[in-house]
């Protein structure tokens, strides 16, 4: 399987993202967003980049799902097999059952909780769980749905269902990189899985959770020690702190001791600094897969500068919140 | 049995056309590739890309070479196509170098094509630069075509 996907045969496919590459906003541009009046500027700004549809609405919402969109749609077109890269879709058919399963209590609908980029339709998720007819889900995902529906039902706790969700999300993601046979997209998931584990160890020490709590929550990985990271969450947000420092996250330890945000942003600039090595490769499905992620996070950044301007937050305070750029 | 002279030369110019002709056929065919994914985002980029889609393509030229001197020396293009057997396989050594290198080096020739067709896409100015990296490979096909070159018209000298 590795064989086959790392040979020659996406020497189309790289060249095709080389040209994408190009229309990525650079480190210049995302200043220049920053440094924008108003959230109207910002969007013009993007329009005249080319982002967002022609003539449809400017919405920010529209714009943002506009170019996620399109970045799946480039993505199908240059590689068939597309399941290599459940990895970056994954988290979004858990979204997606997290809402079926609040949606399936509500008296009216809400089509739009629904992630459209996702490996299966939100639409089949939605039907199976208002018929509770989870057999016609994939079946890693059908234990999962059945249990945390069922929680939801009988207890009305969201935030259990979230986290059985969650957990089940991140085993599915962790299997997935390591499943793609992809040097890099096994890094990837690696990291969100740790990264993911670290955020929920540091809010369960905050809130005092248990250690029941935190065996159905932690997902195992290969870089983090689940036991001993449950005995520091146990202990405090210190005893975390120093845990990691023996680990590969030394370094993100100073910036945990800041906030979370903060670490969810060293995460991020983590995986775009191994990605770059990727803008030098011309063979293979590294390339595609770092675009993907380039795209990403230039979403999440944009969105984080629309937010900042429309609740009027100072440029420093947007500045410290937006990731590094691949190009 | 007379003429096993003459099969054996003859497998070599086929060799040689054969195998450097192969070897451009991989390394245009994976620059190609390249190229059309380059002016499928950018169609002006055309005529840049085309000439480095082309770099790997002069070992099938070397190859053809060799091997029609090879067939004008032994006389399968018109004359006497009776040689001796030690020539014969002479001129099948001869050919090697060529059928060889060819093939390799278009290969490898072809993958620096297909980055450096990369390299144009993201800085069309360095186009200039972008060329020699492909080019350099050509120097091991220039050498090989030059020994071919030389053992062949210099096998004609030897007393078989």
């Amino acid at each position: 399987m590795t064989g086959a996907y790392i040979d020659n045969g996406y020497v189309y496919a790289v060249a095709r993202i080389r040209g994408a590459e190009l229309k990525l906003l650079n480190q210049n541009a995302m200043e220049q967003l920053i440094q924008a009046k108003h959230a109207t500027e910002v969007l013009r700004l993007l329009s005249e980049k080319g982002w967002g549809e022609d003539g449809k609405s400017t919405s920010p919402e529209d714009v943002l799902s506009a170019e996620r969109e399109k970045t799946w749609a480039l993505v199908e077109e240059l590689v068939p097999e597309k399941e290599i890269f459940d990895v970056f879709l994954l988290p979004n058919d858990y979204n997606n059952l997290k809402a079926a399963i609040k949606e399936s209590l509500m008296e009216f609908d809400y089509p739009g909780i629904y992630i459209s980029e996702a490996t299966i339709s939100p639409e089949l998720i939605r039907k199976a769980v208002k018929e509770r007819n989870y057999s016609a889900l994939p079946d890693s995902m059908q234990e999962v749905a059945r249990e945390a529906h069922e929680v939801f039902l009988h207890t009305g706790d969201g935030q259990l269902c979230d986290i059985l969700v969650d957990r089940a999300c991140l085993d599915a993601v962790l299997k997935a990189g390591q499943e793609s046979g992809d040097e890099f997209i096994a890094m990837y998931a690696e990291l969100s899985v740790a990264s993911a584990d670290i955020k929920i160890a540091v809010r369960a020490a905050l809130t005092g959770k248990d250690r029941e709590f935190l065996k159905k929550a932690l997902a195992e990985c290969e870089t983090l020690d689940i036991n001993a990271l449950t005995n520091a969450a146990l202990q405090g947000r210190e005893a975390i702190c120093s845990y990691l420092a023996a680990t590969d996250y030394a370094e993100a330890v100073e910036e945990l001791k800041k906030s979370t945000t903060a670490f969810e942003r060293w995460c991020d600039n983590l995986v775009i600094r191994r990605m770059k090595q990727e803008l030098y490769n011309s063979f293979g499905l590294g390339p595609v897969a770092a675009y993907i992620l380039a795209r990403e996070n230039e979403i999440k950044s944009v969105r984080i500068i629309l937010s900042g301007k429309q609740n009027g937050f100072p440029e420093d305070v947007i500045r410290e919140r937006v990731r590094e750029t691949y190009v | 049995m007379a003429n096993s002279g003459l099969f054996w030369a003859l497998l070599g110019a086929a060799l040689s056309a054969g195998l450097a002709g192969a070897g451009s056929a991989i390394g245009v065919g994976v620059a190609g590739r390249a190229a059309s994914g380059v002016v499928t985002q950018e169609p002006n980029m055309f005529s840049k890309v085309l000439i480095l889609q082309l770099l790997p393509g002069t070992q099938g030229i070397y190859g053809l070479l060799i091997a029609f001197i090879t067939l004008t020396q032994i006389g399968i293009m018109g004359g006497d196509p009776n040689i001796s057997l030690v020539k014969g396989l002479l001129y099948f050594a001869a050919c090697i170098p060529m059928a060889v290198g060819g093939l390799i080096s278009g290969i490898a020739q072809g993958k620096c094509s297909v980055a450096a067709i990369g390299l144009v896409a993201k800085r069309p100015e360095q186009f200039g630069k972008a060329m020699i990296f492909p080019a350099m490979v050509e120097t091991y096909a220039i050498l090989a075509l030059l020994i071919s070159i030389l053992s062949i018209f210099g096998i004609v000298n030897v007393p078989f």
